[in-house]
């Protein structure tokens, strides 16, 4: 075991899978001699070569659209969208494209792209790098989407896509890059160090796409959730005393409905949050299925705890981010419900 | 220059229904007048190869000029065969389309010699990314009429097992990549499977086709800078067969420059060639191939053609250009225009184009008769929906078996299928 960051921990599954597969390969902006504007491939390109981990032009389309040709012709390429935000010029090739090769082709084609990006907010980045727009992508079938919440999860979920021949979004929310946050933008940082998450083997191994996990249990409530606001859930539990159990969602598609339900089915209470906009959002998928598996043990409709339905404004960042205040007040409004 | 105000330019083409077809804004080369640069040469040297027209088959129909390849009378007549294969294939399923037996079709008349011309100077192991009107990389590399007909009837048979309209062909084994149906997203695929050739130190190469119309997509654009920045062994194709829809090749930019010198400003060397000249198309395949497997990089290829029918079965270009425009563009008809070199060379003769063509009518048609056995739109047998869950991803996940087990209810009338 070593402690690791997101960060350290997301380069430890790329320079493994790397080390130990010679067709992975990594392409994006900023990637290779500088290793990343958040630093996630340092070191990579010195240990791997310039054929195997590529500086791109600033051409998201180009990027996505070269890594699926790439996929086609053997390799297993990473690529890496510098900020969530910026997809959008690739957004044709992923779901026309990436997301369709095997169906159209009927199995003769795919192409095992993983598409590494940061996203959402608290990191002052404004309305163009602070977007989550994982909702888009998981209405898309033939892609899978992904978003740990700690650095155990990043490592092995990330080896996991990678390695899967299905094409993978790999959502990194940054704020939680360098340590857990619990939503108190007041509170000074803390690193992973004293997360048990933070605690990472330095090897191999793989966290399973399509399976939640229960990381606080409790009766009164379930909180389903993902990425930064796992954290979130649980100090907002923890301060308003309520016995809450909290649901990391991880995989966002294939979703691993079971272990909500069976939750939901314990606790009869349920908020499903995230922090993109509500309006269409995930949220809503999770909040019909779980009200269809668990209707008749439910004590209160569920309840949604996200972002505003705005741009993410950069000066009121914290009055947008669905942070520790709104989380405890979403609790206690959803146990009063008699 | 003398304006006091800005002008909004509206391209136009030269001539609408009832006009005289003008095809003056056409610049053309004698044949055999541009020359060939050796294949190491620096783009800045051979910019000429953008302006001008490759062109090997004269008014006389020889073949004449420094172009002219190293193909043998036998050779030239299986390109013949199969641009009449393709013409014969393509006019069939239009009848077919139009008797309601199909429910669309996309024809290539008049632009055979692109596919074919390119496919006989690629290597079976180089990956073409064809556009709509390529069927002819499909016949030249393998592909049945059979399969191809199956396709098109999302029969019990279908290589695509009824989930992409008629035309979107693939071939793994041929090494022609699915088509889309989207426009130009197959460009930076050719560019990122050329890279990967090179990363793996293969010498293969990709070759891409989109239209004229598709040259203002982004994807274009990345595919050109991508492709320059890593020197990626690619060829890159515009089929300029003048007209996008109703669209005319200005609309997409093609008035003051061609489209050949797109990739000039990126250092991509680029030739404008004789669409309709398979002799020609051959000739600067196997240049653009030489070079990028070589190192060499990629070239960006202007095949000037017309798109003799319409776009489409769904398509009317009565409404938009005139009628006889096709027999006034001064580049002709590939199928003639090779069936007359063969002649005059020696090699041909109108009566074996009689029975040649007679043969591949009775190809053509055996090979409906036969695909039809697997299913028409009408008649069974008929594809089972439930495949519809297959191949989304690689391994079905749980939902889509779910949803796969209520579709059955349903259709079956056992259970309602629920909600969910």
């Amino acid at each position: 075991m070593a402690q690791m960051n997101m960060i350290e921990a997301i380069r430890s599954a790329l320079d493994i899978v790397m080390d130990k597969d010679p067709n992975v390969v990594v392409l994006g902006e900023d990637v290779g001699y500088f290793g990343g504007v958040f630093r996630c491939t340092d070191g990579l390109q010195r240990k791997y070569g310039e054929y195997r981990v590529i500086d791109a032009p600033i051409a998201e389309g180009g990027i996505i659209g070269a890594a699926i040709g790439m996929g086609l012709n053997g390799l297993r390429p990473v690529a890496e969208i510098q900020f969530a935000d910026y997809i959008y010029p690739g957004f044709d090739q992923v779901v026309s494209e990436l997301a369709r090769i095997r169906y159209r082709s009927c199995g003769e084609f795919f192409s095992p792209v993983t598409i590494r990006t940061p996203c959402g907010g608290g990191i002052r980045g404004g309305q163009t790098h602070s977007q989550s727009p994982e909702a888009i992508f998981a209405h898309v079938s033939g892609i899978k989407t992904v978003m740990p919440s700690n650095p155990y999860d990043a490592k092995g979920l990330l080896i996991a896509s990678i390695e899967s021949d299905d094409p993978v979004l790999f959502f990194e929310p940054k704020r939680i890059y360098n340590g857990p946050f619990d939503g108190d933008p007041e509170k000074p940082a803390v690193g992973w160090t004293s997360h048990p998450k933070g605690d990472v083997p330095e090897g191999h191994y793989t966290v399973p796409l399509g399976k939640a996990e229960i990381v606080r249990e409790g009766s009164e409530l379930t909180i389903v959730t993902y990425g930064t606001l796992v954290h979130v859930a649980v100090a907002a539990a923890e301060a308003t005393g309520v016995d809450a159990e909290v649901v990391d969602v991880r995989s966002i598609s294939p979703l691993d409905v079971d272990t909500l339900a069976e939750s939901v089915t314990k606790t009869g209470r349920c908020i499903v949050a995230h922090e993109a906009t509500r309006f269409g959002g995930y949220g809503a998928e999770l909040a019909a299925r779980i009200q269809k598996e668990c209707f008749w043990h439910l004590e209160a409709p569920i309840g949604r705890i996200a972002g505003w339905d705005t741009p993410y404004p950069h000066a009121f960042e914290w009055q947008y981010f669905p942070g520790k205040k709104r989380m405890i007040a979403g609790i206690r409004s959803m146990m009063e419900i008699e | 220059m003398a304006n006091k105000k800005s002008r909004l330019h509206i391209p136009r083409p030269t001539a609408r229904p009832g006009d005289k077809p003008d095809f003056s804004y056409l610049e053309l080369s004698e044949a055999g007048s541009v020359d060939k640069p050796s294949i190491n040469a620096r783009t800045r040297d051979i910019e000429f190869l953008s302006s001008g027209l490759v062109r090997i088959l004269d008014d006389e129909h020889r073949a004449v000029g420094p172009w002219k390849p190293d193909l043998d009378p036998a050779k030239l007549q299986v390109a013949l065969r199969w641009m009449l294969l393709n013409r014969h294939f393509d006019k069939r399923m239009w009848q077919i389309q139009r008797q309601g037996r199909i429910s669309f079709y996309m024809e290539a008349a008049g632009e055979e010699a692109v596919s074919i011309g390119a496919a006989m100077a690629l290597r079976a192991g180089d990956m073409c990314f064809p556009s709509y009107r390529n069927q002819g990389l499909f016949m030249y590399r393998g592909v049945k009429l059979v399969d191809m007909m199956c396709q098109c009837l999302s029969n019990t048979r279908d290589m695509c097992k009824g989930r992409q309209l008629p035309i979107m062909y693939h071939s793994r084994g041929g090494n022609v990549f699915s088509i889309s149906g989207n426009l130009a997203t197959q460009y930076p695929q050719a560019v990122g499977w050329a890279m990967a050739s090179a990363i793996k130190g293969e010498d293969h190469i990709a070759a891409s086709w989109l239209g004229d119309g598709s040259t203002a997509e982004a994807d274009f654009h990345h595919a050109l800078t991508f492709a320059a920045v890593y020197q990626a062994p690619a060829i890159l194709n515009v089929v300029n067969n003048q007209w996008a829809i109703s669209t005319f090749q200005g609309t997409a930019g093609g008035e003051r420059r061609p489209f050949a010198a797109r990739g000039l400003g990126l250092g991509i060397p680029g030739i404008r060639v004789d669409g309709n000249d398979l002799l020609a198309v051959y000739a600067v395949t196997l240049w653009a191939a030489d070079r990028a497997r070589r190192g060499g990089g990629p070239t960006l290829i202007e095949n000037v053609t017309y798109r003799g029918g319409a776009h489409s079965t769904s398509d009317d270009p009565s409404k938009y250009r005139p009628k006889d425009e096709w027999a006034a563009f001064p580049l002709g008809d590939p199928i003639e225009r090779l069936k007359q070199h063969l002649i005059v060379e020696g090699h041909w003769s109108e009566k074996k184009h009689e029975v040649l063509e007679e043969e591949l009518k009775a190809e053509v048609h055996a090979a409906w008769k036969e695909a039809q056995q697997y299913g028409t739109m009408t008649e069974g047998p008929f594809l089972d929906p439930s495949t519809m869950f297959d191949d989304v991803y690689a391994e079905t996940p749980r939902h889509l078996e779910s949803q796969r087990r209520r579709l059955r209810e349903v259709e079956s009338g056992n259970g309602n299928g629920g909600t969910s």
